[in-house]
């Protein structure tokens, strides 16, 4: 049954057009941002003198070295502690079966489904009156805050499939339970860890509106809201903005093109939970 | 996301032995996540929920409670009534269509096509990409001399040249088509993650027995499928329903209010118009649309699994 046919080949070339059909958009973000400012062809054709001028003007220009720091900090700022914190949080709601841990376990999982829209405002708010916007700090503060609920629950699903015989050998032998935890757990549940880091980094880094609302205005920007503001900036430069835009996704799909196996697993898998 | 799964997969284990090891440093590994998670997400959304009952403009430090005046103010906006209507279009519309197509790209990279390895990364790619990167790229091959009407002339049906994002009733269907052509590869992931998990022989079986390919996928693959379609469909509807970055982004929301959706018309109105009581009505809407949604797919998943 599995072998292969004609109807395999035709299924074969009907897919490849699908793809291609797909990267028809890449490829003319690509193709423009070569094209020198007066290059009237079509938008299909090759650059007529293939230019690397768009991509120094928009990293000059844009800030764009700066910004992609930001994005590196914030997003690895929320990976760091969201996975610290909601891996401790998850060990004793995975294990106690006392009351407040259930009720605790509840109140993490409604997160799941508050939209962020709902907080937008008194969170703003309260973000200002505290002096962090404009601040990293206060992205990463609200980033972590926000990825709690997903990431407990996937860790805590993870935990309860453990078996504790490890950990009750290790307080036998008398370590206290952050040495349990840490000397223990947290290296058993390594594989949803992997998980949990792919999915809020790329989640983080992508993220669009947290960073505008607490962001936009100061000198720190993360690549998302630099390239919203450069556009704004040179609207109808498509060649530089589709320059700016190649340089503020190269880092993500460079990473996906490498890590492609396990971004993918990791998505299937943190999803099936 | 997956919330009704992860209700059910995270069912205490009936036998639970009691753990004394924690002792009293237990608070300790809960409250750093806890003050966190309270302090940006629980205590801004009651306090986001209370606002919808006031006139607050943002400012002032004495907003008036005004009972249910902002949600009725809804339903006399035609702006707010046609964002819902979009919210609910682009929410059903993109399920359909992404879970439809996606399911069908999933059974052909699934098969035993040689590159089916290298097309899942490429149908894969858009969903790595930052939504307003998308959207910027789409605005200007929806343009009227741009990439689509280039395409379209080139292969003969110029006739059918659009101005897809400038043309009131169109715009929308274009906004629906780029989010599909963004996350069809999500989708297709977590298919392939499902039909991954049908054994070979229960295929065969159903082959010797005379099944054809469809009588197999419908009466075979189609039920073990059955938690990854509830888990995308859950994904699709719930992102639809919160989208922002591509709308923002491509139109706007305009023409003229046509391609509003509530988170749209949510920013707007908090950050332009200065109407934080409305804009947090607006947002306990979506959070309304969201809970149903969410509450919905669990009972069905719960039906679907007795």
């Amino acid at each position: 049954m599995r072998k292969y046919t004609w109807r395999t080949g035709i299924l074969e070339v009907g897919t490849i057009l699908v793809a291609v059909l797909f990267l028809i958009p890449i490829y003319i973000l690509v193709n423009l941002s070569f094209k020198a400012p007066g290059d009237q062809s079509s938008t299909f054709a090759f650059p007529e003198q293939p230019t690397f001028q768009n991509y120094i003007d928009a990293w000059g220009q844009g800030g764009l070295g700066n910004a992609l720091i930001n994005s590196a900090i914030v997003t690895g700022g929320i990976v760091l502690f969201t996975v610290i914190f909601a891996a401790a949080a998850a060990y004793p709601l995975s294990r106690l079966g006392a009351r407040w841990s259930k009720f605790t376990y509840l109140v993490f999982l409604a997160g799941l489904l508050l939209p962020a829209q709902l907080a937008l405002l008194p969170l703003y708010q309260t973000i200002r009156d505290l002096g962090l916007l404009g601040t990293l700090a206060g992205v990463i503060i609200v980033g972590v805050g926000a990825s709690m609920p997903f990431s407990i629950f996937l860790y805590a699903g993870f935990m309860r499939a453990l078996p504790a015989e490890y950990e009750e050998a290790a307080a036998l032998d008398g370590a206290h339970a952050f040495r349990t935890f840490w000397s223990v757990v947290f290296p058993l549940v390594r594989p949803i860890t992997g998980t949990i880091i792919i999915l809020t980094a790329v989640a983080n880094w992508n993220d669009f509106l947290t960073p505008l609302l607490y962001l936009s205005g100061s000198d720190q920007k993360t690549i998302t809201v630099a390239i919203y503001g450069f556009v704004g900036q040179y609207g109808a430069q498509w060649n530089l903005i589709f320059a700016g835009i190649i340089i503020s996704i190269l880092p993500i799909l460079i990473a996906y093109f490498f890590l492609q196996k396990y971004i993918v697993q990791g998505f299937a898998g943190g999803l099936k939970g | 996301m997956a919330i009704a799964t992860a209700v059910r997969l995270n069912e205490a284990p009936k036998k639970r032995r009691r753990y004394r090891g924690f002792a009293s440093s237990v608070w300790w590994f809960v409250l750093p996540a806890l003050a966190l998670y309270v302090f940006a997400v629980v205590y801004p959304s009651i306090r986001g929920s209370l606002f919808a009952f006031t006139d607050w403009d943002g400012v002032s430090p004495n907003p008036s409670w005004v009972g249910l005046d902002q949600f009725a103010r809804i339903l006399t906006d035609p702006n707010a009534v046609v964002a819902v209507r979009n919210t609910l279009l682009i929410a059903f519309a993109v399920t359909i269509i992404q879970n439809a197509i996606g399911l069908l790209i999933a059974l052909a990279v699934n098969s035993q096509i040689k590159s089916r390895n290298v097309l899942r990364v490429i149908i894969f790619a858009p969903v790595v990409i930052t939504s307003i990167a998308v959207g910027f790229l789409w605005q200007n091959l929806y343009s009227p001399g741009g990439g689509i009407n280039q395409l379209l002339e080139a292969i003969g049906l110029g006739a059918l040249q659009q101005n897809w994002l400038g043309d009131p009733d169109l715009a929308i269907w274009s906004i629906i088509f780029v989010v599909f052509w963004q996350f069809v590869g999500y989708s297709m992931v977590i298919f392939l993650a499902g039909l991954q998990g049908i054994p070979e022989e229960v295929l065969e079986a159903a082959a010797i027995d005379g099944a054809g390919p469809v009588r197999r996928f419908w009466s075979v693959v189609r039920p073990l499928l059955a938690p990854a379609i509830t888990i995308n469909v859950m994904l699709s509807l719930i992102g639809g329903l919160k989208l922002f970055d591509q709308v923002f982004v491509m139109t706007a929301g305009g023409p003229g209010g046509a391609t509003n959706t509530i988170s749209t018309l949510i920013y707007s109105n908090a950050f332009s118009l200065g109407r934080f009581g409305y804009a947090s009505a607006l947002a306990v809407v979506l959070s309304i649309f969201v809970a149903v949604a969410s509450i919905i797919q669990y009972r069905l998943l719960a039906l679907q699994e007795r």
